[in-house]
């Protein structure tokens, strides 16, 4: 991806965040996310029905990757299916992590293809991944 | 000034976060590899030369803390980890055994976690409550406040003498001569001023103070737990074992030794506290006053220049410390801090281990610039220029 496009979809959802607002009301699973290595410090909020992921959302404080990287992913996982959530997620985590992956399915997330550049970067782009595998091991767990 | 005395700073970065860790003098290193090179022994074992001059080195140092912050006797300064450490052996060693259920322990919204969590846990576990000095407008403790503050209950007032965000100097002698009037202890972590200005314990009549040698030019590892020689023979160790027991058979005959060893079990940090020795012997051949007035000149420059950028909001325009915490409108410090990076100059963002802060000043999360005597006016120059175009933030910081 052109640099100067991957700078400007990473502002464009750095400075107008995606449905950056709590869960609407308590049908809203809620998962905190940050590192301990940096600052960043975010609530994802989903609701999901019948195996299907009706809305998403966010709120905290974060730098512009972890922010917009929480937007982008939100914008791709609202109507997937639980299964189409994961396979997207362990792209990404591929894609972070320099091993292969499908472009396809990113979208926006290409914007990251390179964070693997910049070490400390690459914990905040993956920041909400880590939000969200926690809201989907948990579901998995409650269904057993 | 004094630039060339430190290797780090021939390394071609600007380094503004002085408040986390200060950088070392050529003369302390050279002190800690000559201990390992030249005289590698334990202490307290002089049966044979070098381990004799291991207590000398070691005990000389004790020497030169007590002299640097004016304290009476020898036996006030006990050497730990840190300040950390130090506060938390005070809380355990001394308050616990004293403290009651109604007791009220008074601290400030702008504390640093470590003295705020060792005195959580000293309530959650006994039952005490800790309440909060309200700050003025500028953040500030003013003896109005803790007149204000303080119940018939108070039995200990902590504050830092300096605060790690704010950077406001607490008039700490005020606030003892009314705290003693009361019989309230007062327990001061030094670790943001001991580095920065003179320090008089005696003058001040603090009962504890606590600070760290890497502040200070010294090695990390180290710290001072001073108090007052009648309080610091209660202070109970945490730490049994070699090196503070006169002698022992069993259970019920066990003599601990004096002090200041007692409160010292096993090893010390011999490499360290001799590096402390030498910083303290490097910044009084500077001068305290020297370094502190040069620091407030600095600041004022430093501010005298932010305050026409209009992007920026800064926390705290008042302060006679060397610390200013700011942030960009509209961009996360962290981002700001990574921009700046990019140029090669460390400033460090985030809560500041100052949690509870954001309940005072409404934001959680700041840049902080912590000059040092050894930052010059050049490097102030370069941080502005960087921070007065928006755009570039904007552009540069991913």
């Amino acid at each position: 991806m052109d640099e100067n496009i991957r700078r400007e979809i990473i502002m464009e959802h750095y400075q107008n965040p995606r449905n950056k607002k709590e869960g609407l009301d308590n049908s809203y699973l809620k998962v905190n996310t940050r590192n301990a290595s940096c600052i960043d410090n975010l609530d994802i909020y989903i609701k999901i029905n019948q195996n299907i992921i009706e809305d998403m959302s966010f709120t905290g404080e974060a730098c512009a990757i972890s922010t917009s990287s929480c937007s982008i992913m939100i914008t791709n996982l609202i109507g997937k299916t639980i299964l189409e959530a994961k396979e997207y997620i362990a792209n990404f985590e591929a894609m972070i992590n320099e091993q292969e992956y499908n472009a396809e399915i990113l979208q926006e997330a290409l914007a990251y293809n390179e964070i693997y550049k910049q070490n400390n970067r690459k914990n905040c782009a993956f920041l909400p991944y880590k939000g969200i595998k926690q809201i989907l091991e948990r579901i998995k767990d409650e269904l057993k | 000034m004094n630039r060339e005395d430190f290797p780090m700073l021939k390394k071609d970065i600007i380094y503004l976060d002085n408040g986390a860790t200060t950088f070392k003098p050529q003369s302390v290193i050279d002190a800690i590899v000559d201990y390992y090179s030249n005289y590698c022994a334990n202490a307290h074992r002089g049966d044979y030369d070098i381990s004799y001059h291991v207590d000398e080195a070691y005990e000389s140092a004790r020497e030169k803390v007590r002299n640097f912050i004016h304290a009476k006797e020898k036996e006030e300064i006990v050497f730990t980890s840190g300040d950390t450490e130090s506060l938390n052996l005070v809380v355990r060693g001394f308050f616990e055994n004293i403290i009651e259920k109604e007791d009220e322990i008074l601290i400030t919204q702008s504390e640093h976690a470590s003295n705020v969590l060792p005195w959580f846990r000293l309530a959650q576990k006994y039952g005490c409550k800790v309440n909060y000095i309200p700050l003025d407008d500028n953040h500030y403790v003013t003896l109005e406040n803790v007149k204000k503050a303080v119940t018939p209950k108070t039995k200990i007032i902590a504050l830092a003498f300096i605060t790690n965000v704010i950077g406001d100097i607490r008039p700490i002698k005020e606030i003892c001569e009314f705290a003693h009037q009361h019989n309230i202890f007062v327990v001061v972590d030094g670790a943001q001023s001991v580095a920065h200005r003179k320090t008089d314990v005696e003058d001040l009549d603090v009962d504890f103070l606590t600070f760290s040698a890497h502040k200070m030019c010294g090695p990390t590892g180290v710290g001072v737990l001073y108090g007052k020689r009648a309080l610091m023979e209660q202070v109970e160790p945490l730490n049994m074992g070699g090196g503070m027991n006169e002698s022992f058979d069993s259970v019920d005959e066990v003599h601990l030794s004096e002090l200041p060893t007692r409160l010292e079990a096993g090893t010390p940090n011999i490499a360290g506290v001799i590096g402390l020795g030498a910083a303290i012997d490097y910044l009084t051949k500077i001068g305290m006053e020297e370094i502190s007035a040069y620091e407030i000149k600095l600041r004022r420059y430093l501010i005298d220049k932010l305050i026409d950028i209009p992007h920026l909001d800064i926390i705290n325009l008042e302060s006679d410390s060397g610390i200013v915490a700011l942030n960009v409108e509209g961009i996360f410090s962290q981002d700001v801090a990574y921009y700046l990076n990019k140029y090669n100059i460390c400033v460090r963002a985030g809560s500041h281990c100052a949690k509870i802060l954001k309940k005072e000043v409404g934001v959680t999360n700041t840049c902080r610039i912590s000059l040092y005597f050894y930052n010059t006016e050049e490097e102030i120059d370069a941080l502005v220029d960087l921070l007065r175009d928006k755009e570039k933030i904007l552009k540069e910081m991913l």
